[in-house]
């Protein structure tokens, strides 16, 4: 609320004059008064929901907490014949996973991003698009299912043992082909992701300025040339804010990873094609049957991991974004 | 359908008449002081109940439960299929009036109890078959297996089909040298509680390393979510073996083995030696919570197990007491009818008999809950 007076009162004098105007503002338009309040009670409702579900994983988690402190994030395995329990293979699987996802679905997404904006046929891109939005409407159990009886034989007959052949000597491909394990779920969550990340970047590079474009073509630029320099640097944020919601989803996904993920841990090694386990489906295959005491207490532990873990990579990605915007859009040498 | 709910309602009436004149006695007898003296000649006013817990049990409870507001005295249940786990939480939590699982609760679990002990009723029959995927079995031949071969085998240490263990067992069976792979569950499940306390019953091993329990930490294997998950694990991949709910493979097309049991015989998983084991279990703890693993009996199939229904043995409510000992006495009587046709084990009558006493046992204030 500015005052147009400011400049020549005291703070003091401001500061109750602009409370004062507030004040006979809300008298006089008591809808005013009524929609801050509302919005103010959406905005406590949304934290409060944040806070709740914190406190809660916290407080019912603490047993394990106690138990077994930081050893939670180093053993191996859910035993609650032995009381043991622990999350360190399905951390690894969580990011390896969400890992593979994005490297893949990255690449994939933005091209097909510039494919539609640059491209297509105008006749092709509403199709297109629609194809792609409708890969992001397909509940992810079914995604699952499809994965676990279709996509993880195949791998296991067809993919996996291709990728031996022809890449084996790297430390990833290696081992018996199961079909389901870290890659299938890795793959099937670049799918899941795809859809984001493309509809994202292809929404940010339809809002950069034609002029922009126009006038790299006017120097000379090749169609690579002004998306390379003109288009992308232009976009970057808005990429980056598409692979942080990519992530976001790959981190949380459960239902489709619990199907094609194997669920057993594998011994410590390089390749994907071992099986494993993420934080979301220890979850969902512990739960059910988790019996009060320790039990249900390391599955709410895994779920506060699980938020900790998602809350990290999306500081750490928000900071990376912060970077990008402040960096000057670089210097095109032609 | 018709004939069978006259013959209870005339059982009924007999018995509540019997009900009344006790009743008048006890009255009499205490001066009338007995809030739940006049319950026998009347059905409690609760007439909705919610359950929660065993998903094993779902279809058979769904089947029970569309029937129970048809019977006399019935009433609507409300049942959540939300894991054996989970039940035994929200019972102890109180949010719901019976539990269902499909392990018995621990002593631990007991004791953590705010309301008084635990009952638990038996009220149907599991058991789980061994599946494989070999196409070089004919699917006329069912592979032998034995306790400790299996176990050696969940352990990892019996690697090839063609391992001597499994030869000798199976002379005149070509197996190829084709790595085992071995399913298992990946979510908690009864199914892997029966199956885990049957390989610790009969492998010293595999009771010390791993242990039995709904959710063991596997050696070796693939995990996959569900029957139907493992089912379609070991259907996907030759040289497979997995272990499933016995209704998944009397109801669907796929290679099941045969067990020795504790005579030394050699039992396909049906309805029948399933409750041949129930049957001829000798040793049952007075509390029900037992495990009928490698069962004595010639025809007992030795991998089956029971599903129990908990509930508060002390109901603080006394209306809604009588609704549950109603609800779970038809359970194991009459209710049990829809246990075949849905390839659910019907109890035998000896396990009936100690289930009844245990819904006797029930006691809502200072008189039984059940009034039959």
């Amino acid at each position: 609320m500015q005052f147009p007076l400011a400049g020549a009162l005291t703070a003091t004098q401001q500061r109750s004059r602009a409370w004062l105007t507030q004040l006979r503002i809300q008298a006089r338009r008591p809808g005013d008064l009524l929609f801050r309040s509302l919005i103010i009670l959406f905005v406590v409702t949304v934290i409060g929901v944040v806070v709740g579900v914190a406190w809660v994983l916290l407080s019912s988690s603490l047993p394990t907490i106690r138990t077994f402190g930081l050893n939670f994030l180093r053993y191996n395995a859910f035993d609650p014949v032995h009381n043991l329990y622990g999350v360190s293979p399905a951390i690894f699987g969580t990011l390896v996973t969400s890992a593979i996802a994005l490297i893949l679905a990255l690449p994939i997404g933005i091209g097909t991003a510039i494919f539609l904006v640059d491209f297509c046929p105008r006749r092709l891109r509403a199709p297109i698009a629609f194809l792609v939005d409708a890969l992001a409407a397909i509940p992810s159990v079914v995604i699952g299912l499809w994965g676990f009886l279709v996509f993880a034989p195949w791998l296991q007959h067809t993919g996996e043992p291709w990728l031996q052949q022809h890449f084996g000597f790297l430390p990833f491909f290696q081992g018996q082909p199961q079909g389901v394990g870290l890659l299938a779920a890795g793959l099937i969550l670049t799918f899941m992701i795809l859809p984001i990340i493309t509809a994202i970047t292809r929404e940010v590079m339809l809002v950069v300025p034609v002029s922009q474009r126009e006038a790299m073509l006017a120097l000379g630029a090749t169609r690579w040339e002004v998306i390379r320099y003109a288009v992308l640097p232009f976009a970057r944020v808005g990429i980056a804010g598409a692979a942080i919601l990519g992530l976001g989803r790959a981190l949380g996904e459960t239902i489709a990873v619990t199907l094609v993920i194997g669920n057993q841990a594998a011994p410590p090694s390089a390749s994907l094609f071992n099986t494993g386990y993420t934080l979301a489906s220890v979850i969902a295959n512990q739960f059910g049957e988790a019996t009060p005491g320790l039990f249900i207490s390391a599955v709410m532990e895994a779920g506060l991991i699980l938020l900790i873990l998602t809350l990290i990579t999306n500081i750490f990605a928000r900071l990376l974004v912060a970077r990008l915007g402040h960096g000057r859009v670089r210097k095109v040498v032609i | 359908m018709f004939g069978r709910t006259f013959a209870i309602r005339s059982l009924t009436s007999k018995a509540l008449l019997g009900a009344v004149l006790a009743s008048t006695v006890a009255i009499a007898a205490c001066s009338g002081t007995s809030s739940a003296g006049n319950g026998g000649n009347t059905c409690p006013s609760t007439n909705t109940l919610t359950g929660a817990g065993s998903t094993f049990d779902q279809p058979l409870f769904s089947k029970m439960f569309e029937q129970y507001p048809n019977v006399k005295c019935g009433a609507q249940v409300s049942y959540s299929p939300v894991g054996s786990g989970t039940g035994i939480s929200q019972l102890l939590a109180g949010t719901v009036d019976f539990g269902a699982t499909d392990a018995p609760m621990s002593d631990t679990q007991l004791s953590q109890s705010t309301n008084g002990p635990i009952v638990h009723i038996p009220v149907t029959l599991g058991a789980v078959a061994i599946t494989y995927n070999l196409s070089q079995v004919p699917a006329s031949t069912q592979l032998k297996f034995t306790g400790p071969l299996i176990a050696d085998i969940y352990l990892g240490t019996v690697k090839f089909w063609d391992d001597p263990a499994i030869t000798q067992l199976n002379p005149g069976v070509t197996l190829p040298h084709e790595a085992i792979a071995v399913v298992h569950r990946s979510d908690g499940s009864g199914t892997t509680g029966i199956f885990t306390h049957y390989l610790s019953a009969i492998s010293p091993t595999w009771q010390s390393q791993v242990g039995a329990a709904n959710t063991v930490n596997w050696p070796v294997g693939v995990g996959a979510k569900g029957n139907a998950g493992v089912a379609a694990q070991v259907k996907s991949t030759a040289g497979s073996i997995g272990y499933n709910e016995l209704a998944y493979v009397l109801t669907n097309s796929i290679q099941y083995g045969v067990v020795q049991n504790a005579a030394g015989n050699y039992v396909a998983p049906s309805l029948d030696s399933a409750k041949a084991a129930a049957a001829n279990v000798t040793q049952i703890p007075d509390d029900l919570r037992f495990y009928i693993v490698n069962a004595p009996g010639t025809d007992s199939y030795p991998i089956s197990g029971f599903s129990w229904v908990i509930v508060y043995k002390n109901q603080k409510d006394a209306d809604k007491g009588q609704a549950i000992a109603n609800l779970v006495w038809w359970m194991i009587h009459d209710g049990q009818q829809y246990s075949t046709p849905l390839s659910y084990v019907p109890l035998p009558s000896t396990i009936v008999t100690k289930g009844e006493a245990q819904v006797k046992s029930l006691t809502c204030g200072s008189s039984a809950c059940y009034k039959g």
